[in-house]
């Protein structure tokens, strides 16, 4: 049972894509396991930070919570609803209290619509379907508030996406997402394309929210440092699952998965005198697909602490100390 | 690296003519490449970083683009002013690049082989048996697996960092003097990346070539550079050896750059410091310094004229009106 102040619980959370056709003659239905089983709690008012390699399976968590994608197995509860179990219909509502938004603001903002335009467009699709109830011209008054709040000029709302630039995109697309007033933002590598200058820019405004609403955020980036700004907690994901979860200082004190380490270690630190110095981990070969279920550790090929019993068997998710867990033989008794 | 300068960039200047205006990409560019070091050159999208380079091998599309001043000296010539076949022979040869998406110089159709032995056969002058010969042992330094194997595949049969492995053996495969590596890293995970820099500090440290690495990662460069050259709005706004970059940046940009990363050997607090507005357009830029509207320490002087580069010793460079008398 999720405790009173948790807001979002993912249990064995699974996303597995049928590939290929079913052969004519009987052959086997191929997956990409690109879930494969993951479990985390995010309480009302924290940031959960989800990092991980490209292909780990990131964007595909978030949507499989939002439903976009409806999971292959495994629950979704928000707010002490079971998402997975939903109607189409009663999953819009739900939906209201979640809201997106994505690495590629340009890609995310419809090119033919005005900036004002598209932050009002949730509240009036979920005013026609009587889902909240908001005039047009109190939709029109909030357009220009949330407009205020993201640091976009009130004039800018007749101007269209190409018209502002990455930074400014985002936070419309910030603004879109706030509009509902949802307790949830599912932020999906949200800072990864803006440059440096930008980027701290949109990072504060997303720490500025949280605190003045009590937003609630799961924050995708594969930038580590990002990461750790952002975040109460943090969850390193590799091929699938989750392999490493922990408050924030804790993983970037003490972190335990040998993957975690290395990626910690890989991470450059803008400071040649520390850069000279330090010692990485430099793991061998690539990322392998996930393409099939393997009975050991998914880690075990790049592993440089690994055990005969890691080929064989695949480590859960445990408790390593006291809210710190790992997927890892080496924590295990 | 050494004291001997083997690439002079001059005053250079790169205007794109469009619809909406001159585009002035680069605007005065100038800087001494030595034999052996690693330059780097960071600065935000759409600074000027990877046109500088096009410019150095004379790659700019042309319309819309055009040298439209300066040198770039390179072994008693100036490459601005050579013809087509007289910049063949030094492209991929005593100058070579290499690029963020491996897949942009690698063609899909062609076996790795086939790739690798033309440019080694059209530069170096070896018959095919020796040119395969040493492909296989550049993939092999550059940690291809099985590199007399897998030399007969396809670009896509690579993953992502096996392909910018594969890009930098054929980069260096003619021992050229000067590797241009235009965000070699970016598309790539941190252990990816990591594995590749690894790759091109050590190879490039063995063979003696000079690196001009353009990046948008304070990390990256100072993991990597003996020098760095900081751009903003098609401009060299400071430059000098990386420690001296990091640990006394001079140029306001450079500081605020430098404070709002957030880092990993630090909690950033609460706030991160973040510098306000955004880059310029470069197009029909006024002739002051560029970055005024974001500054803290804007003066008057500022808005009317750009401040000239000004040595503040020890290597070190900057273009800005605080270190400069006004005139
Ligand atoms: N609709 C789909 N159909 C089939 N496979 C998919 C689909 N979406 C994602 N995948 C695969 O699932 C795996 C996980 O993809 P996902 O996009 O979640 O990764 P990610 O961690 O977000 O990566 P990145 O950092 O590159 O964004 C990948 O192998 C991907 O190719
Ligand atoms: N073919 C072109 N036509 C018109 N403008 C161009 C062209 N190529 C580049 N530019 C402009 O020149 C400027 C500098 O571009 P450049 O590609 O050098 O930036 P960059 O610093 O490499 O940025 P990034 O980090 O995004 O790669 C930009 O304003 C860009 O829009
Ligand atoms: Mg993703
Ligand atoms: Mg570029």
């Amino acid at each position: 049972m999720a405790e009173k102040d948790t807001l979002l619980e993912v249990k064995d959370l699974k996303m597995h894509f049928p590939i290929g056709g079913k052969g004519l003659f009987g052959g086997k239905q191929q997956y990409i396991y690109a879930v494969d089983g993951v479990n985390f709690t995010i309480k009302k008012g924290e940031t959960l930070g989800l990092v991980g390699e490209s292909g780990c399976g990131k964007s595909t968590t978030a949507r499989a919570v939002a439903q976009l994608y409806r999971p292959t197995g495994g629950s979704v509860n928000l707010a002490g609803k079971e998402l997975t179990r939903l109607n189409a219909k009663d999953l819009i509502a739900a939906r209201k209290n979640m809201q997106m938004v994505f690495q590629d603001p340009y890609a995310s903002l419809n090119p033919r619509m005005t900036s004002g335009d598209i932050i009002a467009e949730p509240m009036k699709i979920y005013a026609r379907k009587g889902l909240v109830a908001m005039t047009h011209k109190e939709i029109d008054e909030r357009v220009e508030q949330l407009m205020e709040r993201v640091g976009l000029s009130r004039f800018f709302r007749n101007r269209y996406p190409h018209e502002f630039s990455g930074g400014q995109r985002q936070r419309i697309g910030i603004a879109r997402a706030l509009a509902l007033r949802p307790e949830l933002m599912l932020c999906d590598e949200p800072v990864s394309a803006l440059d440096v200058s930008i980027q701290a820019q949109i990072l504060n405004l997303f720490k500025d929210l949280q605190d003045e609403f009590g937003l609630t955020y799961l924050f995708i980036a594969h930038d580590l440092a990002v990461i750790q700004y952002i975040s109460t907690r943090v969850a390193v994901m590799y091929l699938g699952i989750i392999a490493e979860i922990s408050g924030s200082a804790d993983l970037y004190k003490k972190p335990l998965h040998p993957y975690t380490q290395a990626l910690l270690s890989a991470a450059p630190i803008p400071d040649p005198a520390i850069e000279k110095e330090r010692k990485r981990i430099i793991l061998t070969g690539d990322v392998p697909s996930p393409d099939k279920q393997r009975p050991g550790c998914y880690f075990y090929d790049r592993c440089w602490k690994r055990m005969d019993k890691c080929k064989a068997e695949r480590p859960q998710l445990k408790e390593a100390e006291p809210g710190h867990e790992v997927a890892c033989f080496l924590y295990h008794d | 690296m050494t004291e001997e300068i083997i690439l002079q960039v001059q005053d250079l200047k790169t205007y794109f003519h469009t619809d909406e205006g001159i585009v002035k990409a680069v605007d005065g560019v100038t800087f001494d490449l030595h034999k052996g070091e690693t330059l780097g050159i960071v600065g935000e999208s759409g600074s000027g970083k990877s046109v500088t380079n096009l410019s150095i091998i004379n790659m700019i599309p042309n319309p819309p683009g055009k040298i439209a001043g300066g040198q770039v000296m390179y072994a008693g010539k100036d490459l601005v002013k050579l013809t087509i076949n007289e910049l063949r022979s030094i492209r991929g040869n005593k100058i070579s690049m290499i690029f963020q998406d491996p897949m942009t110089s690698l063609n899909p159709y062609l076996r790795i082989s086939t790739q690798m032995i033309e440019t080694i056969v059209l530069h170096q002058k070896l018959d095919k048996k020796t040119a395969k010969a040493k492909a296989i042992d550049m993939l092999k330094l550059a940690g291809i697996p099985a590199p007399e194997k897998r030399i007969d595949q396809y670009p896509h049969q690579f993953s992502g960092g096996m392909r910018q492995r594969v890009m930098i053996a054929m980069g260096l495969s003619c021992n050229p003097e000067i590797l241009i590596a235009d965000e070699p890293t970016s598309a790539l995970d941190v252990t990816i990346q990591a594995q590749i820099l690894d790759l091109i500090k050590d190879l490039t440290a063995r063979l003696g070539t000079a690196v001009i690495l353009i990046t948008h990662s304070l990390g990256v460069v100072a993991g990597m550079c003996d020098t760095i050259c900081v751009m903003y709005a098609g401009r060299i706004v400071e430059r000098g050896p990386t420690t001296e970059i990091f640990d006394k940046p001079k140029h306001p940009y450079t500081q605020g750059l430098i404070k709002s990363v957030p880092r990993l050997d630090k909690t950033s607090g609460d706030r991160l410091y973040s510098i306000r507005g955004q880059p310029p357009n470069v197009i029909d830029l006024p002739d002051c310094c560029p970055f005024y509207p974001r500054c803290d320490k804007a003066m008057d002087v500022c808005k009317r004229k750009y401040p000239l580069s000004k040595d503040v010793g020890n290597g070190h460079a900057v273009s800005c009106w605080l270190y400069t008398e006004a005139k």
